[in-house]
């Protein structure tokens, strides 16, 4: 119980911290003081209490949009562990339904931005399904090598203590192979610089943001919300494949863990703050190259004999 | 001795490139090609010890094709002498060196005992020819066959180096060794090397020289580089460099064969052999430019290389007279092609007419070349390819003797619907008959009558040289 | 010392694909650069006996070669030519890293088959140098660009020359200094030639060199 309850109050508090802190991070390299760390939190509270705007073109997939997409990734959220202790739900080919959770949070938003009917939503939701069309085959590779490296098909793999030798069998180039491919997967799947500018106010250059256009109120805290808990997924995922073997302490576990976020978090506002943009037509270019980043990933794995 | 040969050109190139007159830099040349035929000559008589460690040395097959080099390059700096008489002096400064160091690679890759050493002495070459090649600037047709056949041939010699690692990696299988890429040192230690890595190293290293030698289908730099070249260059380029790539081929054969894989390799020869002689004879057929015309031979006549060796036996005997005997009608047949294309001022065959008329020494030299390159008696040619043509009769490979006849044949007909066109007839009305000059028809009538000679007697010294070269080449 | 030489080589193959997917010339011309500098750190790394004096002449070598002579002489040819600095490929950019990632994925398939004597300094040596010439050779065919091609070149002998550091030791200096002699003069008279072609087309592009064939 006592293990539950600390991975729901983990996943329930810690994303828009993650937000607020890749916020500061860029706001120091911008030279400002930026805004608040616990500025997402007073934003989601804002959002919830008021009351949220339809239009009369849309229909009830416009309304379940934003509630179904929270619900798949919180569901995904019970699958991946967290401070090293084993996740609430697990089980063989719990790899794979995080990915299909992912999808269909993604297939709702992409639903109720055509709903809606409006040319910008349309176009952003087309983007966001092309690029993430070319991003699913390289985080199934990724997850193809963890399964191979720990045995099961399951996210267990990655706190397996057997697991942690056949991990240093394959090797850091291996681990920073895969552990690449993630990052630019969390820079692409979250919408962030160098795939998506999150803080453009130009429709024609958005492709997440144009989705979420038109959604209000506690239906744009819930999106907000979401896709904070979608980086710290990631986040959480790519420190588990870093750092595989879990300390067995749990405060070190802790202290590790918070420390490996605020690195993330650093990490990401620096890319954010130092790259620019691609080209639109550059960004299948950066996704077939995580993916064969991936690739080469699994062939070193597979010429290393790592069962 | 050998290192006195390689060095001589280097330092007569360099000061070429410093001399002043043009008269000065013409006498460096014919020096330095005297005194290199002489060390050459030398060598004949007294044959020389290794060098650098063993890396040096003159074996059968090396001490061959390093005469025919440097004969070749002696009638070529005086038939040169001629045939540049109103160029560009700037571009003859460069001519003169780059040609010298050009006589310098070739004799490093004839004397090399070194894998690697063989390889920087080819790759040498290439960047030595590729200035002579791109020796009319003015023309981008000459820009384009330039910037392929530096491109083409340095990929092949790269892949080239790939296959010497590749036979070094096969040496580490025995005992260790200091130098284990030492020709010696690989053929004593033959059943130790390991057959997978020679195989492949044999693979690549055919497919790597093959593309200098002009072997299809890596050949297709050739018909542009040989045409658009100077002729000097082109006699140069076809009667000696194609031979010293071939060196490169045939190590890698005695490798091959030392390490107990011979069957492969000889097949190998065969199969691209024959494939050489089929698209050399296919182009030839309805070609319209002269010296087009000619790179092409060259292309089937190193298949003949190829295949002679590949058969084995005596016919392996018959492909090193072979790489003589055409040497000497190629070298021939681009003087005097030369010398039409000069009067006449294009290569192309439908606008030549009434060579005999205008160019009469010319017009018979071209015939004669003619007749030796597609193997008529009594010229030497004919004599090489009837014992590669024995051989394969006598070792059962009926197949492979009747296609080479079968492409012989067409390669006949193709050259004769063309040269005997250029030859007969009257010139364009307005061209009296030209005075030749003596050192544009001297070279070639002496090339015609070595053709000639050979053709009829081989004499004993040459014939022990052919011997054991053909005994090395997997006779 | 052995996961430093795999995370090196690991980080050559990832130039490869660099220069696979970049479609600026000034670029790719550092990023061969820095690939054969990573290369010529490997003799200090691969080494098998003690003696230091050999590999350090060669990375020395390969460094005032390769990383210093070599970029600056192309980058003159760019900047004589004024040429516009996109890469133009063939072979578009996404389809080139797809076909470099299976060429990777045949590498290894080709490095377990062909068996090492002896181990060698690291098992992904021979996947890595294979990739290596196997993308070079893509880059050659895949580009339009006459620098392009030339790029292409020394990213296989980038590859070569890691195949050939299983026995740095036991070849002679002379054949090696040989070697990059060769390398740097070929890169000298193709700098020339890019030069002429320039000149001459107004445009580095190997598409106006089309004019020769048969008939």
């Amino acid at each position: 119980m006592g293990p539950l309850l600390l991975h729901l109050a983990l996943l329930l508090l810690f994303p828009p911290l993650l937000v607020g802190g890749i916020g500061k991070v860029k706001a120091a390299f911008a030279g400002r003081r930026g805004a608040p760390l616990l500025q997402p939190y007073s934003d989601l509270a804002r959002l919830l209490r008021k009351g949220a705007v339809y239009s009369r073109t849309t229909t009830w997939v416009f309304r379940a949009g934003p509630t179904v997409s929270l619900a798949a990734t919180l569901s995904a959220a019970l699958l991946v562990p967290l401070v090293g202790a084993r996740a609430p739900l697990g089980f063989a080919g719990d790899l794979v339904l995080f990915a299909y959770l992912l999808a269909l949070a993604r297939f709702a938003l992409l639903a109720a931005a055509l709903d809606t009917g409006s040319s910008f939503e349309g176009m952003g939701a087309s983007r966001e399904a092309a690029f993430s069309s070319l991003a699913e085959p390289a985080l199934l590779l990724v997850f193809a090598a963890v399964a191979r490296v720990g045995g099961a098909p399951s996210f267990r793999s990655l706190l397996d203590p057997a697991a942690a030798g056949a991990w240093s069998i394959a090797g850091p180039p291996a681990v920073f192979l895969l552990a690449g491919c993630l990052f630019v997967l969390a820079l692409a799947e979250n919408a962030r610089i160098p795939v998506d500018d999150p803080s453009t106010h130009l429709e024609l250059t958005m492709i997440h943001e144009a989705m979420v256009l038109d959604h209000s109120g506690p239906d744009l805290a819930f999106l907000l919300y979401a896709g904070a808990l979608k980086l710290f997924l990631f986040g959480a995922i790519l420190g588990r494949v870093l750092l595989p073997s879990p300390l067995g302490n749990p405060v070190l576990d802790g202290a590790l863990f918070g420390g490996w976020m605020l690195l993330f978090a650093g990490l990401v506002g620096t890319v954010e703050s130092t790259l620019a943009r691609l080209r639109l037509d550059r960004v299948p270019h950066l996704l077939v190259s995580a993916c064969v980043l991936a690739s080469c990933g699994l062939a070193v794995l597979v010429a290393r004999g790592v069962r | 001795m050998i290192s006195f040969l390689v060095l001589l050109p280097v330092a007569a190139g360099l000061a070429a490139l410093a001399a002043g007159s043009r008269l000065r830099r013409d006498a460096l040349s014919l020096v330095a090609a005297a005194l290199h035929l002489l060390g050459v000559v030398r060598c004949w008589v007294h044959p020389p010890s290794g060098e650098l460690g063993g890396m040096l040395g003159l074996d059968a097959p090396g001490l061959l094709f390093l005469t025919i080099a440097s004969v070749l390059f002696l009638l070529t700096a005086v038939y040169g002498g001629g045939y540049f008489a109103r160029a560009d002096p700037r571009a003859l400064r460069i001519y003169a060196a780059c040609s010298l160091f050009f006589l310098a690679s070739m004799t490093l890759v004839c004397s090399s005992r070194h894998l690697g050493l063989l390889w920087v002495g080819i790759e040498a070459t290439t960047l030595a020819t590729a200035p002579l090649v791109y020796f009319h600037r003015s023309d981008p047709r000459v820009l384009e066959a330039t910037w392929k056949y530096l491109v083409l041939c340095s990929v092949g010699i790269a892949v080239a180096l790939l296959g010497t690692f590749f036979v070094a990696i096969a040496a580490a299988y025995g005992p260790p060794e200091p130098t284990p890429l030492l020709l010696e040192s690989l053929l004593a230690r033959g059943p130790t090397l390991s057959a997978p890595w020679i195989k492949g190293g044999f693979l690549l290293l055919l497919v790597g020289y093959g593309t200098k030698m002009g072997l299809a289908p890596l050949h297709t730099w050739l018909p542009d580089a040989h045409s658009e070249a100077p002729a000097p260059v082109s006699a140069l380029l076809s009667g000696a460099l194609l031979n010293c790539a071939f060196l490169g081929v045939l190590r890698g054969a005695q490798v091959c064969a030392a390490a107990g894989a011979g069957g492969f390799a000889r097949e190998l020869l065969v199969l691209l052999g024959l494939v050489s002689v089929g698209i050399g004879a296919a182009c030839i057929v309805g070609q319209n430019d002269l010296k087009r015309m000619l790179a092409y031979s060259s292309v089937e006549h190193m298949g003949i290389l190829a295949l002679g060796v590949g058969l084995g036996g005596g016919a392996a005997y018959g492909a090193m007279l072979h790489g003589l005997n055409h040497s000497l009608a190629k070298g021939l047949l681009f003087f005097a092609a030369g010398n039409v294309v000069l009067s006449y001022r294009t290569r192309s065959i439908d606008a030549v007419r009434g060579v005999l008329r205008r160019l009469p020494a010319s017009g018979v030299l071209l015939l004669a070349g003619f007749l030796a390159i597609t193997g008529l008696p009594p010229f030497g040619v004919f004599l090489s390819e009837l014992t590669i043509l024995n051989a394969a009769f006598a070792q059962g490979r009926g197949v492979v003797a009747l296609l080479l006849l079968a492409f012989l044949s067409i390669v006949f007909i193709g050259m004769a619907k063309g040269i005997l066109g250029l030859v007969q007839g009257a010139p364009p009305e307005g061209t009296p008959r030209e005075r030749e000059s003596p050192v544009a028809v001297g070279p070639p009538a002496l090339l015609a009558t070595a053709a000639l000679a050979l053709g009829v007697f081989v004499p004993g010294f040459l014939d022990r040289l052919l011997e054991q070269a053909a005994r090395i080449a997997g006779g | 010392m052995r996961s430093l030489l795999d995370a090196l080589l690991v980080l050559a193959v990832l130039f490869d694909f660099l220069l696979l997917g970049i479609g600026d010339l000034g670029a790719s011309i550092r990023i061969s650069a820095m690939q054969a500098a990573t290369l010529a750190a490997l003799p200090l790394l691969a080494r098998e006996d003690g003696s230091l004096g050999h590999p350090i002449l060669l990375f020395l070598g390969v460094l005032a070669v390769k990383v210093v002579l070599i970029p600056r002489l192309l980058f003159r040819a760019i900047r004589d030519a004024s040429i516009r600095r996109e890469m133009e490929p063939l072979i578009g950019y996404g389809l080139s890293l797809v076909l470099g990632g299976g060429l990777v994925l045949v590498s290894f398939a080709l490095a377990a088959r062909l068996p090492f004597p002896g181990p060698p300094p690291s098992d992904l040596l021979v996947p890595a140098a294979f990739s290596t010439v196997l993308i070079g050779l893509l880059l050659l065919v895949g580009r339009a660009k006459a620098l392009a091609q030339v790029i292409g070149w020394l990213v296989v002998e980038n590859g070569i020359f890691l195949f050939g550091l299983a026995f740095v030791h036991r070849t002679p200096m002379l054949v090696e200094m040989g070697i990059l002699l060769d390398v740097f003069a070929a890169v000298f008279v193709m700098g020339i030639m890019l030069h002429h072609i320039h000149r001459e087309f107004d445009r580095l592009d190997t598409r106006n060199l089309t004019a020769l064939r048969d008939r």
